[in-house]
């Protein structure tokens, strides 16, 4: 998947705003990429967009190029925001499927989970024989590591625990062996040990099915253990990207630093809160979106949005200062 | 009497049990009962942070609501002050509540939507102070909305006109005002994001100093904990499977469990210039 230059424009009451931005990024088969941001950031906006489930008078520009074979040529290569819903749907699902924060909200209540998975299935293979369907939503569940999926399958998902949601939910997801996967906060409502064995499920996955990942959230640490290149989201724009490690252990962009030094972690250490809150995407300062809570804030940080520097480069960052 | 010796809180052999389930749900297990708190004792001192950590179902809310005789548990002692809660009149009960607030989770759920902010938190003192005016709740309001780094214009909005960090504060403002001895915090900063949990963290250390006040922190983030907890117990289905001095169950936890949760945690890499 290549996105460039990608921005939502949404009209509002209180007028227009963009919650996201001029975003452009790329994740190759089997690479995970974290997208990190605060409420606010765009980041589920970005995920919706992807998934062409945009509120109705959102207006896309850019380019979301998906390439649904491991060599591209120019003919299999489609610009998603083309795309109408009819051929939405062969795509939603089929090609890039989605994971959620809350798995509870996300499933049918009504439906046994082996008929949730069934439906997945057939949304995309209508013609499939029922023996044929049944065995594929047994791999499915063991895909998704769920214990004892013969009976699983015949549970309702208040049956379950969060964690095992949450494995339903990715075995529904991966069913119809889709090439990118997006995953939006989901061990956020997962307790540490849950979340450990998610995040290990989803690494996995991504390895064994060459699968790209874009996963969403709001947690550093959680970042640093699933992804192998991350982009930091402020304000509706991507302001860092680089490798994990290296965003991470030498951040370039202040919000980044900022995000970094009000991380609570195992030491104590004294936090260092960045001043202010996220602004309002409908009075964006002009200029650096971060300027007016930023300590190295300057004069031509009003001036115009930064690009990334240094251009072209595998660690960059939207800021005046490098 | 209170001596420097006699703790603020001591919560003794603490029991509450639930039936497991009821109604139309419940044929498998009809009599059956589950301990939520199951036999737990401790000790909090004047002026520390004692942190109860535990994943979700351990019991520690139970627990925070039974301190606060929210709930009512079915054995044990809550002595605050040396004096046994469950022997209070009401009046006296009453009187005692004053000294014991609480903080919630959920900034959006806490905060009754159809008052002003100024009513909020000066509502604590039309209960328990109702000899004083009008005018002189409002500038006990102000002087606290003040501190927690909120401006007077504050009083004539709605919670609604706040961010999460914001109500939070509002909800901080509502506690103190009342000077409390004790503040019980349930999860205070796992709704909010990360810079602003920060914030909401610094304010809660700085009010500590300044208010002389003893925290119960509940919170299911041990790396939220380790900021600023004196003490940590770690709970595990209604029991403390061991408690100690901070720095001690961070570093050389004796509990399998604790070093499970400890291990878990997603960390972020070192940095070495910051």
């Amino acid at each position: 998947m290549i996105v460039r230059n990608l921005t939502v424009e949404l009209r509002t009451q209180t007028g227009a705003l963009k919650p996201v931005n001029e975003v452009s990024l790329r994740i190759a088969p089997g690479e995970a990429l974290g997208i990190v941001g605060e409420s606010g950031s765009g980041k589920t906006m970005l995920s919706m967009a992807l998934m062409g489930l945009l509120p109705p008078g959102a207006k896309v520009t850019g380019e979301m190029l998906f390439h649904p074979a491991p060599h591209p040529s120019n003919d299999s290569q489609k610009n998603l925001r083309e795309l109408d819903e009819t051929s939405w749907r062969s795509v939603r699902g089929r090609e890039i499927a989605m994971i959620f924060q809350e798995p509870m909200t996300s499933l049918n209540p009504v439906l046994r989970i082996g008929a949730q998975i069934e439906e997945a299935i057939l949304a995309h293979e209508s013609g499939i024989p029922k023996d044929l369907l049944h065995r594929r939503v047994m791999a499915a569940l063991q895909q998704a590591a769920v214990p004892e999926p013969e009976f699983r399958a015949r549970q309702y998902p208040h049956q379950l625990s969060g964690g095992l949601r949450q494995r339903a939910m990715i075995a529904m997801a991966l069913a119809a062996s889709p090439k990118l996967l997006i995953a939006d906060e989901p061990t956020t409502a997962l307790d540490v040990t849950v979340q450990k064995q998610i995040l290990e499920l989803l690494d996995r996955l991504r390895r064994e099915m060459q699968l790209g990942l874009l996963f969403i959230t709001h947690d550093l640490g959680v970042v640093a253990s699933v992804a192998d290149r991350v982009a930091v989201m402020y304000a509706g724009r991507i302001i860092e990207e680089g490798a994990t490690n290296e965003v991470l252990l030498n951040p370039k962009h202040p919000y980044t630093q900022g995000l970094l030094a009000a991380s609570p972690r195992l030491q104590r250490a004294k936090l260092l809160p960045i001043p202010g809150t996220v602004p309002q995407l409908t009075q964006l300062p002009p200029g650096c979106s971060f300027g007016p809570r930023c300590s190295f804030h300057r004069h031509d940080c009003d001036e115009a949005v930064p690009s990334f520097r240094p251009p072209q480069s595998d660690h960059a960052a939207r800021c005046v200062l490098l | 009497m209170t001596t420097p010796t006699t703790p603020l809180l001591e919560v003794r052999n603490l029991r509450k049990t639930y039936a497991r389930a009821s109604g139309a749900f419940a044929a498998a297990g009809v009599g059956e009962r589950f301990s939520a708190v199951d036999d737990v004792t401790f000790q909090v001192q004047t002026g520390e942070t004692f942190a109860i950590v535990g994943e979700s179902g351990c019991g520690k809310t139970t627990l925070a609501r039974m301190i606060l005789r929210l709930i009512e548990p079915d054995e044990g002692e809550i002595l605050f002050e040396g004096q046994d809660l469950r022997l209070l009149s009401p009046r006296d009960l009453t009187r005692q509540r004053r000294a014991m607030q609480m903080i919630f989770q959920d900034p959006f759920a806490s905060l009754n939507p159809r008052m002003r902010v100024g009513e909020i938190v000066a509502e604590p003192l039309a209960i328990h102070h109702p000899e004083l005016t009008e005018k002189q709740r409002r500038d006990r309001a102000t002087e606290i909305l003040n501190r927690v780094g909120l401006k007077e214009d504050a009083i004539p909005r709605y919670p609604h006109e706040f961010s999460g960090g914001q109500r939070q504060r509002i909800g901080i403002a509502r506690a103190l005002i009342l000077h409390p001895k004790l503040i019980v915090a349930d999860e205070p900063v796992s709704a909010l994001d990360v810079s602003v949990g920060a914030q909401v963290l610094l304010l809660l250390q700085e009010l500590q100093h300044e208010f002389a006040l003893t925290y119960l922190f509940i919170s299911h983030s041990l790396p939220v904990v380790a900021q600023l907890a004196d003490h940590i117990a770690v709970m595990r289905a209604g029991k403390f499977v061991e408690f100690g001095p901070a720095p001690l169950i961070l570093a050389k936890p004796t509990a399998e469990y604790t070093r499970t949760l400890l291990a878990a945690v997603p960390e972020v890499p070192r940095q070495p210039n910051l």
